[in-house]
């Protein structure tokens, strides 16, 4: 089945505006994504109807609120192929889900001789963390390097090999490199890791609202995602444990909802999910990320994930004929996810983002949260255009085309 | 909504394509450095000074074109000024880059006025005058490499 992605503009309400007198060109979408109307909706009829606190309550309202958080969460889990809803804990976002497993799994297993193996291209998301326990445990941080001048040999498959010791107790790796756009191997990188006994934790930000993500077929012991890169609110994020796993971990954070028992001296926790989610968690926008499944289902991840690759692969290929452009990652006419990150000789990306903006051309310029790669490829700043699934090739053309002006007006043609 | 143009003057792109005094100055008895992070842009401002006076003025870095030549232009402001007279002369580049006034004398630091219009990039345009100010701060000692 081909989805036309022609019209899904229309859903994302949002969209419907003009920037700089032009109409709007959002190519920040591995930032955040936009939301749907009907995710929108989902949001504001559990605040107008059914408002209330979870687990707790035996009036009606409580009872609606806790079903419906519930409910997304058991969608989640069907969403990401996990075998029970309980292997479901609701976060903020990736980065609390990678710190509870740092915090909470490092804390309790990782000591001085021990190895948490990283790459190169993580997010700052999924190194900060383990830069904080390894110091604090006394454990070694090692990394996978990228290969490449543009990094476009992606990850080091070897060095994986060489590095993968049995001194490594744990593995985090990314699904889809925010600043490349590679897709790594993860069931592969997963077996691998398993193999010398380590735990691995996949960071699947910019893959889960776009590929098809089935924790029991790539072998994860964690997965951990990010509700607004996929068209739910922000403040909901997802953390997949294996429920061997998350039953042996302790509480990272106590307070309500998270005790089986308390006395003044001490207190039992309740099994996972709820252990790890101490406070009124954010019922609402977890009620928006069910909404935004529904809707990603309805379009279809296969066909959504080719869509945006294919753009991507129209831009990079177009962008490549201009002067003194550099592209990171695949080289043109390579496969890469929905993203492409490239910099120019004669003009820095803010002065590419600003000029873009003008044009109504959203893009991001930076070091996209992962200085230390940034800094290995010796630039301090890129421009990235990352695809979602209401652009079409017209906001292609309007890319390459903001993009040739400005390199007139600096002239460095 | 403001024309490009009036953020990019003539002046602006001039400094950035061939900017003034970078590089590091051998001779520099005073050194400070300043960056954004959220952008990764940096600047270090090398500063002679000449009895109480500033005698030379260097920087390097890399950033956007409005940090670069607010960078570079700043280096043929301060050139002669006392630490008072250049923190003067910063409070009249902050009031234009925030407000689009106009500066009290005529001077190339008028180009700056179009940032105003874009906030995001204001912290472009003053990178270098915190840096020089922090350098102005410090006792001479000689530059360790």
């Amino acid at each position: 089945m081909t989805h036309d992605f022609s019209n899904l503009r229309v859903d994302f309400p949002v969209l419907d505006q003009h920037v700089g007198g032009h109409p709007l060109v959002y190519l920040d979408n591995a930032a955040t994504t936009h939301k749907p109307r009907s995710v929108i909706d989902a949001v504001a009829r559990f605040y107008e109807r059914d408002n209330s606190n979870v687990h707790r309550g035996l009036h009606a309202l409580s009872m609606r609120a806790t079903d419906g958080y519930e409910a997304a969460r058991a969608r989640t889990a069907k969403f990401i192929n996990a075998a029970d809803p309980a292997e479901i804990v609701f976060t903020r976002g990736t980065s609390e889900s990678v710190n509870l497993v740092a915090q909470s799994w490092g804390a309790a297993n990782l000591k001085p001789g021990d190895v948490v193996l990283c790459t190169e291209m993580e997010h700052h998301s999924n190194l900060v963390p383990w830069q904080l326990i390894t110091a604090r445990t006394g454990a070694t941080l090692r990394y996978v390097p990228v290969v490449g001048d543009d990094a476009e040999g992606g990850l080091d498959l070897e060095a994986v090999d060489r590095l993968l010791t049995p001194e490594v107790k744990l593995f985090a790796f990314t699904h889809i490199s925010n600043t490349l756009g590679v897709t790594n191997p993860v069931k592969e990188l997963c077996a691998k890791a398993r193999a010398v006994g380590a735990i691995s934790v996949i960071d699947a930000a910019q893959s889960a609202g776009h590929e098809m993500v089935d924790v029991q077929d790539m072998g994860c012991d964690f997965l951990a995602f990010s509700g607004h890169k996929m068209a739910a609110p922000t403040g909901i994020g997802v953390l997949y444990g294996r429920r061997e796993l998350l039953d042996t971990m302790p509480p990272w954070q106590g307070g309500g909802g998270m005790i089986a028992n308390v006395e003044y001296a001490a207190s039992t926790w309740k099994p996972a999910p709820e252990r790890f989610e101490a406070g009124t968690p954010n019922v609402a926008d977890a009620i928006g990320l069910h909404a935004a499944i529904d809707y990603l289902d309805s379009v279809g991840r296969p066909a959504l994930g080719a869509h945006e690759s294919e753009l991507a692969q129209m831009a990079c290929s177009a962008l490549s004929e201009l002067p003194g452009i550099r592209i990171l990652g695949p080289r043109p006419g390579s496969a890469r996810a929905g993203m492409v990150n490239f910099a120019f000789r004669d003009v820095h990306a803010h002065d590419v983002v600003t000029f873009a903006d003008q044009d109504g051309v959203a893009l991001r310029g930076g070091h996209h949260c992962n200085q230390p790669l940034m800094r290995k490829l010796g630039l301090p700043s890129t421009i990235r255009a990352s695809f979602y699934l209401y652009n079409t090739p017209a906001d292609v053309h309007a890319l390459v085309a903001s993009m040739r002006k400005i390199l007139k007006f600096f002239g460095a043609e | 909504m403001s024309d490009l143009t009036d953020l990019y003057q003539a002046v602006i792109l001039a400094h950035n394509k061939r900017p003034r005094n970078r590089g590091k100055l051998p001779t520099a008895t005073r050194v400070a450095s300043g960056d954004n992070p959220t952008c990764g842009d940096n600047c270090t401002v090398y500063l002679c000074m000449d009895g109480e006076k500033i005698g030379a003025v260097s920087f390097e870095g890399s950033g956007c074109a409005i940090s670069q030549a607010s960078a570079s232009l700043m280096t043929t402001q301060l050139v002669g000024k006392s630490p008072a007279e250049a923190e003067s002369t910063f409070a009249e580049f902050k009031d234009i880059v925030t407000t689009g006034g106009e500066p009290e004398a005529f001077s190339e630091i008028a180009a700056f006025a179009g940032v105003h219009a874009f906030p995001a990039r204001i912290k472009c345009a003053t990178l270098a005058w915190h840096a020089a100010l922090d350098a102005l701060k410090q006792p001479d000692r000689p530059i360790d490499d």
